[in-house]
């Protein structure tokens, strides 16, 4: 990075937070400041959500993840319309006729107070956890590739989003997220742009040979991870775990001007959710086709973990594979070019056997990569072994000009400004609404203190989280496993939204024991999968058992509970 | 159990006019943008297939 980098980034991040900053200084109302200014329009609802949603991870890892398997993961979003459209025709307009400021807040209503401190003690819990992620997952891989020390790093990250979403709250969050998504649309056109032009003519048959274009597959197969099955109910019930239940988008869409501007912003992630996702991915997919073209394309994308064993006792070892990998790597492309143009010469027979070579040529390039990943772990048990994460920020840094560059790093932090904002606004408002004021009922009608100590909700939050990343050294499969228990977590609160709404002759004892239960069940059914690995489900399909479950317990529990208290009256 | 919040007023309950050009109620809406992601998966599965 350059002056020129350096002055866009820093740019951007300080001008937009300075800007929300001042822009919502005198936020002192409550409803304001939790939920934002009452005249906000759909757009801006709508950018907001989104925003909240799409973290670095999603910018950053999501090419890597089509680099490595394909777009097939596209179809993990294929439940998300159906679900907002739910979301816009029963849990908005309930949320809004009753005026809350949490979504268990409505649990406390409907049933009464244990079920709604579950609602939001299951909410705090993973989102807490998750809050710490959030900061260190992309502040690792900036800091890895750039040099940067890593804990500066998480610093600056935490504490500027700190600054506005204390200061302003929703009001904030809402505005500087509007900006924010306007750096991420402009950063990632111009980098899909630069790699377009960069890519060959057979750029998307060659794409599609490789494996790397399988977008929907409907084999009902349970144990494949990403199926348009898989993706329309799992997804489904994950996204309406998301979007009706969990308290950082609730309060992104509670907050419009009216039910109709809420509305229509879900309708706008309805409609663009899935196309951006796709955009996304077809970068990586991208990406794929322009690294088979050049010469020094390396055998692990994280070249300072490579390096850093590269020169230590197995240096031997470490050569050979790099040499393996040049030789392979050159062999693949031939077998590409042989390709295109057995293809191009129209003889099906040819073209079939070119593609044949090719693939095989690609596997002997997967199987180098793989002993590379194998040479890192003896070296040292404890190395980075997923380097996906890094394909598009060596694109970034290697093939973009100056100030571009600058423009896709500042879109890394807009988006994990963005999705801590929304979770910093949402724990801060829970841990007021739910948590303080039902053990101080008598100061809830106190304004003044009420917007004071969400505003020291929301910094304590953010100072966790902070701390939570320096503290704590997050291996990979930690990030996995603590993504894995928000998918474990959210179908039994769904589950208690879907009785509540739903089933009305179940009450809350019925409902809260149900969850319990069915939360037992989730995790049963987990660490069943995990302990015989040949019955594992993928994760998705844990949200409809989960929500079905509570849902039936829900219903047995109510009909015991009512037979004993016909017995009891009789 | 308490009060019963699903009992929405029609008013509250996607009475109000969308105020999108094109429609005059909510379930239009909703069918409109459900009808466009099954364009995009026809689309994607024939993409899927195009480039196999």
């Amino acid at each position: 990075m350059n002056a020129l980098d350096w002055l866009v980034l820093l740019g951007t991040m300080l001008g937009i937070a300075a800007y929300g900053t001042w822009r919502t200084r005198h936020t002192d109302n409550l409803n304001t400041y939790l939920k934002g200014s009452r005249t906000t329009k759909w757009g801006t609802i709508g950018l907001s959500v989104m925003a909240t949603q799409a973290s670095t991870i999603t910018y950053l890892s999501l090419p890597g993840q089509a680099y490595e398997s394909g777009i097939a993961f596209i179809q993990n979003y294929f439940g998300l319309p159906l679900a907002l459209v739910i979301v816009c025709a029963v849990f908005l307009p309930i949320y809004r006729r009753l005026g809350v400021y949490t979504a268990y807040e409505y649990l406390g209503r409907r049933f009464d107070t244990k079920t709604r401190l579950l609602g939001a003690f299951l909410f705090l819990l993973q989102r807490g956890l998750q809050s710490g992620i959030t900061i260190y997952a992309p502040s690792i891989i900036l800091s890895t590739v750039l040099g940067w020390r890593l804990d500066l790093t998480i610093l600056f990250t935490g504490l500027l989003v700190i600054v506005y979403t204390v200061t302003g709250g929703s009001a904030a969050v809402n505005l500087t997220q509007k900006w924010q998504m306007a750096v991420i649309f402009g950063g990632m056109v111009t980098a899909f742009v630069v790699l377009i032009m960069r890519l060959p003519a057979d750029a998307a048959p060659i794409a599609g040979a490789m494996g790397k274009l399988e977008a929907v597959d409907f084999t009902p197969d349970l144990e494949r991870r990403y199926t348009f099955w898989s993706g329309m109910l799992g997804g489904l019930f994950l996204s309406l775990s998301y979007f009706g239940t969990d308290q950082t988008q609730v309060q992104r869409y509670l907050g419009g001007a009216s039910v109709r501007e809420g509305r229509l912003g879900l309708m706008f992630n309805a409609v663009f959710k899935v196309p951006m996702q796709l955009f996304i991915v077809l970068l990586g997919a991208g990406l794929f086709v322009f690294y088979q073209f050049q010469p020094d394309t390396p055998v692990f994308f994280n070249q300072t973990e490579w390096q850093r064993h590269a020169a230590g006792p197995h240096a031997e070892r470490f050569r050979a594979i790099e040499a393996e990998h040049a030789v392979r790597h050159a062999e693949q492309l031939a077998r590409i070019r042989a390709w295109v143009a057995a293809r191009d010469s129209g003889d099906a027979q040819l073209e079939a056997q070119a593609r044949a070579e090719m693939r095989t040529a690609q596997a002997a390039v997967n199987a180098v990569r793989a002993e590379a990943r194998a040479a890192l772990k003896d070296a040292d048990p404890r190395a980075k072994l997923k380097d996906s994460d890094y394909v598009f920020i060596t694109f970034i840094l290697g093939q973009l000009p100056h100030g571009v560059i600058g423009l896709l790093i500042a879109v890394m932090f807009a988006s994990a400004l963005s999705s801590k904002a929304g979770e910093l606004n949402a724990l801060g408002t829970a841990s007021t609404i739910d948590i303080w004021r039902h053990f101080r009922p008598l100061a809830a009608h106190d304004e003044a203190r009420n917007v004071r100590n969400a505003k020291w909700f929301t910094a304590l939050w953010g100072l966790f989280a902070i701390g939570f990343a320096l503290l704590v050294s997050f291996a990979e499969n930690l990030i996995e496993f603590l993504n894995i228990i928000a998918s474990i977590f959210y179908p039994a609160l769904l589950g208690v939204f879907v009785v509540a709404f739903f089933l009305k002759k179940v009450g809350g004892s019925a409902v809260f024991w149900a969850a319990v239960a069915a939360q037992t069940v989730v995790i049963g059914i987990y660490f069943y999968g995990k302990a015989n690995p040949a019955h594992e489900i993928g994760y998705l399909w844990l949200n409809p058992i989960g929500v079905g479950a509570c849902v039936l317990f829900s219903l047995v529990l109510q009909a015991l509970i009512g037979a004993r208290g016909r017995r009891a009256t009789a | 159990m308490k009060d019963d919040p699903t009992q929405v007023p029609a008013s509250e309950d996607g009475a109000e006019e969308p105020g999108v050009p094109g429609f005059r109620s909510w379930r239009g809406v909703y069918a409109f943008v459900l009808g466009l992601f099954v364009l995009d998966v026809v689309l994607l599965a024939a993409f899927t297939r195009w480039f196999r």
